[in-house]
C-alpha cells in the first residue's frame, strides 16, 4: 500500500477531501449533501491517511480519539435539540437566526453533530482495523 | 401547596445527586446536612396536618405524559400523611445516624446519596395518586434498596442478598404493574383516589391476586419472607429504615390504600388473615432461634408485618384503627431497636446476644433507649405499643374463626414480647464480659434517633385524644373508606377480657424469654430445608436452563448464523405474500435508454464476477463494482443524495472488507465443498427472488402520497431548506436521526471492542 507516490499524494488528497466534506455538509440543506455523506467523505480521508502514514501517526494527527468525535457529535446533536426548550418549544424544534449576515440554525448544528458522529465512528473502525494490520 | 407536595417526593432525588459533592465539601457533617431534606419534608407535612386531620386532602400534580392522560399526581390524605410523616421523621434521624455510623467510609457520600434516593422513592410511593406513578416509585424503592442492601458490594453475601431482594420484590412489582393496568381498564382512569370498589367485577380475583402478590413480596409475607433477613447484609441504618417506616411497609401501605377498592370480600379477609397469621407466628418463632441482634429484629419485623396484614384483612373499623396504631408504634420501636443494635455493634464489635452482656454502665443512654423501645414492643402501658395491642385485641370478638385469630395474635405478640425482653436485657444486664472492642457510649448522632423515637412513643400516654385524632383516625378512615369516629383513651380495666388477654401476652412472653436458650436449641434442630435455599435452587435452575437455550441457539458457527438469518429473510418476505395472495405479476420489460441498460449490465457483471471469482479480494472489488452501478442507477433516476451516500458507502465497504480480510489471514482463494456451495447458493437465490418479488409487490401497490406531499410542500416554508432529504433528516425527522447516530456510535464502540478483544486473544 505504501508506495512512494501514494505516500506523497495522500496528505494532499486527504486535505482536499476534508475541506470537500465540510463543504458538502454545509451545503446539504439546499443541495445534495449533508452531515451523513460529509462524515463518510471525511472518514474515507482518514482511512486513506491511515494507509499512507500508519494508524498511530494518523491518530496523533487527529489529536483526539476518533470515538470522542463520535460521542461529541451525538452530544452536539442532542444539544441542538435542547436549544429550543428555553423558548418553550418542543425538543428539536428548528430555530433560525442570522449571524453577521449568514443564516445559522439549530438543524445546521444538528447536522454538524451527525457529521462528527459518522466521521468519528467510521474512522475509529478503519483505524482500529489498520492498527491490526501493523502487528 | 401542589408544588411543595411534589417536592416531598422529588427533592430527595435532587439532593441525592448533589450529595457526593456535599460530602466532599463538608466531610463529617454530611450526615447532618443530608438530614435537612427529610426534616424540611417533615415540617412541611406537619403544617398541613390539621387540614388533613379534618378529613381534607391536599393535591398536586406535575405534567408527565399529557397525551396519555398521565400526570405525576400526588395526593395527601390521612393514610399518606401518616406514612409520609413516618418516612420523613424516622429518615431524618437515620441520616444523622448514618453520618456517624459510616464515618470515614470511602463511599459515605454515595451511601447518603442512595439513602436519599430511597427516601424520595418511598415518599413518592405513599403520595402518588396515579397508578403508573405508584408503580414507578414502587420499582424505584426496589432498585434503591438493591443498591443499599448490596452497598458492601465486595462481599458475596451482600451481593446475593441484594439480588434476592431485587428478584423477589421485582416479581411483585410486575404484578403491581399488571394490577394497575387492569384497574385502569376497569375504572377508565389512572387516578387512585377515584377508584371504586370492584368486588363484583369478573376481573376481581385476578386483580386481587396480583395486588396481594405485590404486597406479600414487598412486605415479606410467608412464603416470600426469606429475602428480608438476608437484607440484614446492609449497613445497620439501612436495616433500621427498611424495617421501620419504609420498603416492607410499602406492601402494608398498598393493602391499606386498596382495601376500599378490593376489601370487604371473603377472599380478601380469608387470604390476608391466613397469610398474616402464619407470617406472624413464623416470624416470632424464627426470631427466638437467632442469636444475632439484627437477625432477631429482622424476624420480628416479619412477624409484625404479618400482624399488620392480618389486621387490614379483618378490615373492621377497630381492626384498621389498630393497624394504623400498630404501624406507628412498630415504626418507632423497630427503628430505635435497630439503631441500638447498630450502636452496640459499632461500639463493642459484636451483635451476638450470647456474647454481649453487662453494658448498662458503659452504654447507659443506649440502654435507656433500648428500654423505651422494648417497652413499646412488649406493649406495656402507657406507651404507644400498649394502645396498639389493646385496639387489636378489641377488634376481634372471641367467637368463631375470630377466636382462633385472636389466639394466634396473642401468641404472636407474646413471642415478640419475649424477643423484646431478650434485646433489652441480654446485652445490658448481667456481668460484664470480654468483648472484641472496649465498650464506650455511642456518639450523640447515634443516640439522638433511638432516644427520640422512644420518647415519641410515650407521647400518646399524655395526649391520647390528640394523637388519635391527628394521626390514627385520618389514616384509618382513608384505609377503611369511611370516616371513623373513635376515641383513643388509656384504660386499664381488670374486669374486661382485654386486660386478661394482655396479661396472657405478657406472661407467655416472659416465659418465652425465661426459656429462651432452651427454645432456641429446639428450634435449631429443625434447620434442614428453607425457602432461602429453595431460592438458590430456582435461580440455579434458571441459569442452567438459559445456558442450555443459549448453547442451542448461540453455537458460534458464523456460517450457520448467516444461513439462518438469510433463510428467514426469504421466508418472511415470500410466505405472507403467497398466503395472503399478494404475489405481483411479472412486470413488462421497461423502456430504457442504451446507457441505462449499460449500467444494469455493469451491475450484473459485478454480481456475476463475485460468484465466479477465485480470489477473495477480487470478489470484494467486484461487489464494489455492483454497488457503484446501483449508485449510478440512483443518480440516473433522480436521487442524488442517495447516490452520493451509496458511492461513499461502497468505497468504504470495500476498504474495510479488504482490511478485515488481510487481518483474518484467510486463504486468498475461496473454495468450499459442493454441499456448502449448493446450500449458500440456494439461500442466496431464495433471498434474491424473495426480495425482488417483495419490491415488485410494493411498486405495484398504491403508495400513500400524503407524507411526501407534505414534505415537499413544507420543506422551504417551514424548514428553510430546498434539499427535502436533508430537511427530513435534520429537521422533520430529527428525533429519528438522533436515535440513528446514537446507534451508529454504539455500533462503532461494539466493533472496536470486538477488534480489540480479538487482538488480545491473538497475542
Amino acid at each position: 500500500m505504501s508506495t512512494l507516490i501514494f505516500r506523497t499524494i495522500a496528505p494532499l488528497l486527504v486535505a482536499v477531501m476534508l475541506v470537500f466534506s465540510v463543504f458538502i455538509t454545509l451545503r446539504g440543506h439546499n443541495e445534495p449533501g449533508g452531515g451523513f455523506i460529509g462524515g463518510l467523505i471525511a472518514a474515507s480521508a482518514i482511512a486513506i491517511l491511515g494507509m499512507a502514514t500508519g494508524a498511530t501517526a494518523t491518530r496523533k494527527s487527529l489529536r483526539a480519539d476518533p470515538l470522542s468525535f463520535a460521542g461529541f457529535g451525538v452530544a452536539l446533536a442532542a444539544f441542538a435539540g435542547l436549544l429550543s426548550l428555553p423558548f418553550e418549544l418542543p425538543f428539536l424544534t428548528g430555530l433560525w437566526t442570522q449571524v453577521f449576515g449568514a443564516d445559522v440554525s439549530t438543524p445546521m448544528i444538528f447536522d454538524i453533530g451527525v457529521y462528527l458522529t459518522v466521521f468519528g465512528t467510521i474512522s475509529a473502525v478503519a483505524l482500529g482495523l489498520e492498527d491490526e494490520e501493523a502487528d | 401547596m401542589d408544588i411543595a407536595l411534589a417536592l416531598c417526593a422529588l427533592a430527595p432525588f435532587v439532593a441525592a445527586a448533589l450529595m457526593p459533592v456535599i460530602h466532599r465539601a463538608f466531610g463529617n457533617l454530611s450526615g447532618w446536612i443530608a438530614a435537612l431534606v427529610p426534616l424540611a419534608t417533615f415540617v412541611l407535612l406537619w403544617q398541613v396536618m390539621p387540614a388533613v386531620a379534618d378529613g381534607g386532602e391536599v393535591r398536586g400534580a406535575l405534567d408527565w405524559g399529557p397525551l396519555h392522560d398521565l400526570s405525576l399526581a400526588f395526593r395527601l390524605d390521612g393514610l399518606s400523611l401518616t406514612f409520609a410523616l413516618a418516612i420523613a421523621g424516622i429518615g431524618t434521624f437515620i441520616l444523622v445516624y448514618s453520618g456517624n455510623y459510616l464515618a470515614g467510609h470511602v463511599h459515605k457520600g454515595r451511601f447518603l446519596s442512595f439513602m436519599l434516593m430511597f427516601m424520595g422513592a418511598m415518599q413518592g410511593l405513599v403520595l402518588s395518586d396515579n397508578l403508573v406513578a405508584l408503580y414507578v416509585f414502587w420499582e424505584l424503592t426496589s432498585v434503591t434498596s438493591f443498591l443499599l442492601i448490596g452497598f458492601d458490594a465486595s462481599r458475596v453475601i451482600a451481593r446475593r442478598a441484594a439480588v434476592q431482594a431485587l428478584v423477589v420484590t421485582g416479581i411483585g412489582g410486575l404484578a403491581l404493574l399488571a394490577a394497575g393496568i387492569l384497574l385502569q381498564r376497569i375504572s377508565g382512569g389512572w387516578e387512585i383516589g377515584a377508584l371504586q370498589s370492584i368486588a363484583g367485577h369478573t376481573a376481581y380475583p385476578l386483580v386481587l391476586a396480583l395486588v396481594l402478590l405485590a404486597a406479600f413480596t414487598k412486605s415479606a409475607q410467608f412464603p416470600f419472607h426469606f429475602w428480608l433477613p438476608n437484607a440484614m447484609e446492609a449497613p445497620t441504618p439501612v436495616s433500621a429504615y427498611l424495617h421501620s417506616a419504609t420498603m416492607v411497609q410499602a406492601g402494608v401501605y398498598l393493602l391499606a390504600r386498596f382495601s376500599p377498592v378490593l376489601g370487604g370480600t371473603a377472599a380478601w379477609t380469608g387470604l390476608l388473615v391466613v397469610f398474616g397469621a402464619v407470617t406472624l407466628l413464623w416470624g416470632g418463632l424464627m426470631a427466638l432461634k437467632q442469636t444475632d441482634l439484627k437477625q432477631m429484629l429482622a424476624q420480628t419485623t416479619i412477624a409484625s408485618l404479618g400482624l399488620l396484614v392480618l389486621l387490614i384483612g379483618v378490615g373492621t373499623e377497630l381492626a384498621v384503627t389498630a393497624a394504623m396504631l400498630y404501624f406507628v408504634a412498630h415504626a418507632l420501636y423497630k427503628a430505635a431497636l435497630f439503631l441500638v443494635a447498630g450502636a452496640l455493634d459499632h461500639e463493642t464489635g459484636t451483635r451476638d446476644i450470647t456474647v454481649l452482656g453487662g453494658l448498662r454502665d458503659s452504654m447507659t443512654v443506649t440502654f435507656i433507649a433500648a428500654i423505651l423501645a422494648a417497652v413499646s414492643m412488649i406493649g406495656l402501658p402507657p406507651i404507644l405499643g400498649y394502645f396498639a395491642k389493646e385496639e387489636m385485641y378489641a377488634a376481634l370478638p372471641p367467637d368463631g374463626w375470630q377466636a382462633v385469630v385472636l389466639v394466634a395474635m396473642v401468641l404472636g405478640n407474646a413471642l415478640l414480647g419475649g424477643v423484646a425482653l431478650a434485646v433489652m436485657i441480654r446485652p445490658f444486664l448481667g456481668g460484664t464480659r470480654p468483648l472484641p472492642k472496649k465498650p464506650h457510649e455511642a456518639p450523640i448522632a447515634m443516640l439522638l434517633g433511638p432516644v427520640i423515637f422512644g420518647a415519641v412513643a410515650a407521647v400518646p400516654a399524655f395526649a391520647p385524644e390528640w394523637f388519635g385524632e391527628h394521626f390514627v383516625l385520618p389514616a384509618a378512615s382513608a384505609a377503611y373508606g369511611h370516616a371513623i369516629h373513635h376515641h383513643l383513651e388509656l384504660r386499664i380495666d381488670a374486669s374486661s377480657l382485654l386486660f386478661w388477654l394482655s396479661m396472657a401476652t405478657w406472661v407467655i412472653g416472659g416465659l418465652a424469654y425465661w426459656r429462651l436458650d432452651a427454645i432456641r436449641t429446639v428450634l435449631r434442630r429443625t434447620e434442614r430445608w428453607s425457602l432461602d435455599r429453595g431460592f438458590d435452587v430456582v435461580m440455579f435452575g434458571l441459569i442452567r436452563t438459559s445456558a442450555a437455550v443459549t448453547r442451542l441457539l448461540h453455537h458460534g458457527r458464523l456460517e450457520l448464523y448467516l444461513v439462518v438469518v438469510f433463510a428467514m429473510l426469504a421466508v418472511a418476505a415470500i410466505v405472507p405474500l403467497t398466503l395472503l395472495g399478494g404475489l405481483p405479476r411479472l412486470p413488462s420489460v421497461p423502456n430504457l435508454h442504451f446507457y441505462e441498460w449499460g449500467v444494469v449490465a455493469l451491475a450484473l457483471i459485478g454480481v456475476g464476477t463475485v460468484v465466479v471469482a477465485r480470489n477473495r479480494l477480487f470478489a470484494v472489488l467486484a461487489l464494489g463494482i455492483q454497488g457503484l452501478a446501483v449508485a449510478l442507477i440512483y443518480m440516473l433516476f433522480g436521487a442524488p443524495d442517495l447516490s452520493f451516500t451509496q458511492f461513499m458507502v461502497e468505497v468504504l465497504s470495500v476498504v474495510i472488507l479488504a482490511l478485515v480480510m488481510s487481518r483474518l489471514n484467510l486463504d486468498a482463494g475461496d473454495t468450499r465443498p459442493f454441499e456448502d456451495f449448493a446450500r449458500d447458493g440456494g439461500v442466496a437465490l431464495a433471498c434474491g427472488i424473495a426480495l425482488t418479488t417483495l419490491l415488485f409487490a410494493v411498486l405495484g401497490g398504491q403508495l400513500d402520497p400524503r407524507l411526501s406531499e407534505f414534505f415537499n410542500a413544507n420543506s422551504v416554508p417551514m424548514a428553510h431548506g430546498h434539499n427535502v432529504v436533508n430537511v427530513i433528516l435534520v429537521d422533520f425527522r430529527g428525533l429519528d436521526t438522533l436515535g440513528e447516530i446514537s446507534v451508529v456510535m454504539t455500533a462503532g464502540i461494539a466493533v472496536l471492542a470486538l477488534i480489540r478483544g480479538a487482538k488480545r486473544r491473538h497475542t
